[in-house]
């Protein structure tokens, strides 16, 4: 099974089962990890802020205008700075690596 | 003082579903909402994305599921105070609850139903050290009198359509800059033109980057430092209006002492009552075993609860269970012939 790496706000990293057609917010979300994730998965209220790990920024699928318009509602931004709502988890991305951003 | 049967707390698809349900009953609402505008998550976050979960709409988009609400609900007259939150309740001797807004509102109401989503809409306040110090004095996330900048140097950050407004607007009585993290705006084209007309006549100022910390002392602020991926720069600055939208927080419904699991209010799934009787919570708020987050469970538990709260509203009567389909009574409430 695949898997995803998430580092939570206190600096501990756990691994998680990853399937495919899951969004990375599902992912933490179902996993108990402290998501917010408000508005469910729309790219309406930025509270699923992660820090993508610096090597896998590029393999990503560039962000749509929703999500980087939702991006200037929010702070602490990263170069990796992503929603995860907005990314679908695929096998290409088995071991990617992301940080909670703060709340 | 105003009194009514129900007042329930939030104007979301849900909240204004109850009106109807709890109108079928005779019973009177009135509603309370911290937003200017009816509708909640559905006309604040997504008006105009499509909903295809609404059980008969194939698609509809949130501003249309709120007018469609609006519209069913008006037979009922339903009292609205927007703009303002419920900030107190208190049990009263003769049964009836006192519930106070922020806007000092008291509404007299045999029952309470909280339909309040995620919690009442705030502004998002950028994480820096020591704002509190600074709130009201020279923060301001919105704007009630434009004079007190005349002649100041204001930050206003934020890339949106309020944050271009206001930069624009307090271009002409004092001196203001805008920061934003890029140079796209998720804004109207003509705003965005508008201030840049300006900035090129040297009538505002533009800045690249994201807020970083206040300087300053007894809340008033010297100067503002900020980063881009370049830089920091610190300028000075008396007045900082941070503009990045609005974010859910619950809020004081926390204190009136109803049982919460994680922050969502317990409730049974007979009449969605919390553990406060004549206190129902219905929509996303609410939490019991297998609670799915919809807006259609909102409006089934909308109309459970409202058979509960007319026996509270109603402790003599029986109630009969009819059909709007057939029943000339129900007709009747809902203004047809």
């Amino acid at each position: 099974m695949s898997k995803i790496i998430v580092k939570d706000r206190d600096g501990k990293e756990h691994i998680l089962n990853a399937e495919k057609g899951l969004t990375l917010m599902e992912i933490i979300r179902d996993s108990g990890l402290d998501i917010e994730a408000l508005c469910g998965g729309c790219a309406a209220c930025a509270t699923c802020h992660v820090y993508i790990g610096s090597k896998w920024i590029d393999k990503l699928p560039k962000m749509q205008d929703d999500e980087e318009s939702m991006l200037d509602q929010t702070f602490d931004l990263k170069p990796g700075s992503r929603l995860a709502c907005q990314i679908e988890f695929i096998d290409d991305y088995n071991d990617i690596f992301m940080e909670l951003a703060p709340k | 003082m105003l009194k009514t049967d129900i007042v329930i707390i939030g104007a979301g698809p849900v909240g204004l579903f109850a009106i109807f349900e709890l109108g079928l009953l005779n019973l009177k609402c009135h509603v309370i909402d911290s937003l200017e505008q009816i509708g909640g998550q559905c006309s604040e976050l997504y008006p105009e994305k499509p909903i295809f979960d609404i059980p008969s709409q194939v698609k509809i988009n949130g501003n249309e599921l709120v007018e469609n609400l609006i519209n069913q609900s008006k037979p009922f007259d339903p009292v609205f105070h927007l703009g303002q939150q419920a900030n107190q309740i208190k049990k009263l001797e003769d049964g009836y609850w006192e519930v106070q807004t922020s806007a000092n509102k008291i509404i007299k109401t045999k029952c309470i139903v909280i339909a309040a989503g995620a919690g009442s809409f705030v502004p998002r306040k950028p994480p820096l050290e020591n704002l509190k110090e600074y709130e009201e004095k020279s923060i301001f996330y919105s704007i009630k009198d434009k004079s007190i900048f005349n002649n100041k140097k204001v930050l206003i950050a934020g890339g949106g359509d309020s944050a271009l407004d206001w930069a624009i607007n307090l271009s002409s009585s004092c001196d203001v800059t805008l920061l934003h993290r890029r140079k796209e705006f998720r804004a109207s084209p003509d705003s965005v033109k508008k201030f840049f007309e300006l900035e090129s006549i040297g009538k505002t100022k533009f800045a690249l980057g994201q807020l970083l910390s206040i300087q300053g002392k007894n809340g008033k602020i010297e100067s503002i430092t900020y980063k881009n991926e370049m830089e920091e720069i610190t300028n000075n600055y008396q007045y900082l209006i941070p503009l990045f939208g609005l974010i859910m927080k619950l809020g004081p419904i926390v204190d009136w002492g109803l049982e919460l699991d994680s922050n969502l209010i317990r409730v049974n799934t007979e009449n969605f009552e919390t553990s406060i009787p004549s206190i129902f919570a219905i929509g996303d708020i609410n939490t019991y075993p297998g609670k799915l987050k919809l807006i259609l469970s909102g409006f089934h538990e909308a109309a459970l609860m409202s058979q509960k709260a007319f026996k509270y509203c109603n402790p003599e009567k029986k109630l009969i269970f009819r059909y709007t389909t057939s029943s000339k009574d129900l007709h009747k409430k809902l203004g047809l012939k």
